[in-house]
């Protein structure tokens, strides 16, 4: 294959991984906005959703997509119920304290990681797409599948920015994270406000992860990239900042996609990891974010 | 609070030590040799409280300075041949040197965005490690020679395979961080620091430079670290990159928490307490982890003083 086509695949593949970062990254993002929790079990909630598409999938016998339907709808439902008995039993308890919770959503994502390798075991288990056409493409032939990845982010993205932006629920929700004590006072449920984004941030993950698992496998290691990926998006875009975020997960999953098709996907994540940090001690805003209050 | 008289805390750490070395006649083999690798891993765990407890810095990527130790100390070994006290001294100045760049670099930010930065950082140096497969071993690990762990002064030699001179060196190690770590607390400088956890702009009003004062304590901390981690490639005779691994910052943290933050002796006690939960119950289910996760949370939620933090609070005000 010639470098044009080869960079095309890159930026194709890259594409996805953007489509699903970024959803996982809104999750983290707007937990992170609007409680101030960084939420370090993120990447476990997508893990969950992922586990969960395989067991609904394989538990509904006949067509293929009728499974990977019942799991887009089912599995963030469970993992949203899951996060809201979380947020409830333990963070809501530590009154967020940003410090404790950090501390306790590492104790939670132990929790599922090992409850995750006890009953669905150390496999990993392929979750087969809703449909297999294939798109050709003068140079080489692409998933039908991956291209309705990016759709469906998409779709949901501006679905979620809609409801931020144009419904009562966003505002409440964004009056909570631009000061909480005056929300309160307001008579804004800012302790339900809060139980519900982290439901939902959890959510997003696990919508995330089942739309990725027809062509990546279910394991239950699998939390691990997408938590330090969608961290470095939340950093880079800007700490709270959803445009930033958007923006941020584009750019890192098309550079992710097309460095590690050209260098080692090692060495890739370790100019990454080191130019976030940089980022992050030298622009503590973020890139495109605005200095904080 | 704090009894002015140095005399009982310095006896009750005398007579830990003590206990600790009569033990070392009186203890089954298992346990003999559990505690030699306990006692190891509480100095970094002691390392890790000089930061987290009495500067008041969560950091979570104290693996990095572990493994620098570790494989400072290791890699000399394996690959330079050198003797066992000159890689020692390597794996701690690697520490050292390493905790002063990530402290002048990771200091520049605080609260959740210095644990986030202390994190990707450990997570770099991770990665690197497992880059260099070829000179570490990857995440096969390497094994440190037998020969070549041999301590000698002129005509006689130590082996550290031996258990009785392993449990030896690991408790003049420990005794040694214990011993400084208690001076350091009960100093001028170790005032400061609990000054600056307490309130950082009232300390900087009243002139002290803060910032360096937090940077020495962070080079402290991490060469405290790395010779644990230097002790451990040397007495344990393995060195892999799970030990740089996020996993490693993060137990030092449980330890700690357990134990009792900014207490000279929680550090010991959480290590131990913890070690012992994990063996006892590794007998019923390998399920290690959960268990981790489980004391992490009830900590955080209901003991988030510790065990001595809490006897310390209801009893023993002097305790340091």
């Amino acid at each position: 294959m010639h470098f044009g086509p080869h960079l095309l695949l890159a930026a194709l593949e890259g594409l996805v991984t953007s489509a699903v970062l970024a959803l996982t990254a809104l999750g983290l993002s707007l937990v992170f906005g609007v409680m101030r929790v960084v939420n370090v079990a993120h990447g476990e909630f997508f893990m969950l959703g992922a586990v969960l598409a395989w067991a609904i999938s394989t538990a509904i016998s006949g067509h293929p997509a009728l499974g990977f339907l019942a799991a887009l709808v089912l599995a963030p439902l469970i993992v949203g119920a899951i996060a809201l008995v979380a947020e409830r039993l333990v963070l809501r308890r530590l009154n967020y304290n940003p410090e404790a919770t950090i501390v306790a959503t590492i104790g939670m994502l132990y929790i599922i990681q090992q409850l995750a390798l006890t009953f669905y075991g150390p496999e990993a288990r392929p979750v087969e797409p809703p449909f297999s056409y294939r798109i050709l493409l003068p140079w080489f032939g692409y998933s039908g599948y991956k291209l309705s990845i990016i759709a469906a982010s998409a779709l949901l993205l501006v679905a979620t920015w809609l409801v931020l932006t144009h419904t009562k629920i966003g505002l409440v929700m964004r009056a909570t994270q631009y000061d909480s004590e005056t929300a309160q006072a307001f008579g804004i449920p800012v302790d339900r406000v809060y139980a519900g984004v982290f439901a939902l941030g959890a959510m997003l993950a696990a919508v995330a992860a089942v739309l990725i698992v027809p062509i990546s496998q279910a394991h239950y290691l699998m939390g691990q990239d997408p938590l330090l990926l969608s961290f470095i998006v939340v950093i880079i875009g800007g700490l709270g900042s959803l445009r930033g975020t958007l923006v941020a997960a584009v750019l890192i999953g098309l550079s992710d996609g097309i460095i590690s098709v050209f260098f080692s996907p090692t060495l890739a994540k370790i100019i990454a990891t080191l130019l976030v940090a940089m980022v992050l001690v030298f622009r503590p805003q973020g890139l495109f974010g605005t200095a904080s209050r | 609070m704090k009894d002015a008289s140095p005399a009982k805390p310095y006896a009750l750490h005398l007579g830990v030590i003590a206990l600790l070395f009569a033990l070392s006649f009186v203890l089954p083999d298992y346990h003999h040799g559990l505690l030699a690798r306990i006692m190891v891993l509480a100095v970094f765990a002691m390392g890790y409280n000089m930061l987290f407890g009495y500067v008041g810095l969560l950091s979570l990527g104290h693996a990095m300075f572990f493994a620098a130790g570790l494989y400072g100390a290791g890699l000399a070994v394996i690959h330079l041949g050198w003797s066992v006290p000159a890689a020692f001294a390597v794996g701690i100045l690697c520490g050292a040197v390493l905790s002063l760049v990530i402290g002048v670099l990771a200091l520049r930010t605080s609260g959740v965005a210095f644990m986030i930065v202390t994190m990707m950082f450990a997570q770099v140096f991770y990665l690197v490690m497992l880059y260099l497969a070829s000179w570490t071993g990857g995440d096969q690990g390497m094994v440190v020679p037998q020969p070549a762990r041999v301590l000698s002064f002129g005509a006689t030699s130590l082996e550290l395979t031996n258990p009785t001179v392993r449990y030896m060196s690991a408790l003049a190690l420990f005794s040694i961080v214990l011993l400084v770590t208690l001076a350091i607390v009960r100093s001028r400088y170790g005032r400061v620091l609990v000054a600056i956890r307490e309130n950082e702009e009232r300390t900087k009003m009243l002139g002290y430079d803060t910032f360096s004062n937090k940077l020495a304590a962070v080079v402290v901390s991490g060469t405290i670290c790395a010779a644990s981690g230097a002790a451990y490639a040397l007495l344990f005779g393995y060195v892999g990159s799970s030990f740089a691994s996020v996993q490693y910052s993060i137990l030092p943290l449980l330890w700690v928490l357990l134990g009792g933050a900014a207490t000279t002796l929680g550090p010991l006690v959480g290590t131990l307490f913890m070690y012992y939960v994990v063996d006892i119950t590794s007998g019923y289910t390998s399920a290690y982890l959960l268990i981790v996760g489980i004391a992490l949370i009830l900590l955080v939620l209901f003991f988030p003083k510790g065990i001595l933090g809490t006897i310390r609070h209801r009893w023993l005000g002097w305790l340091p």
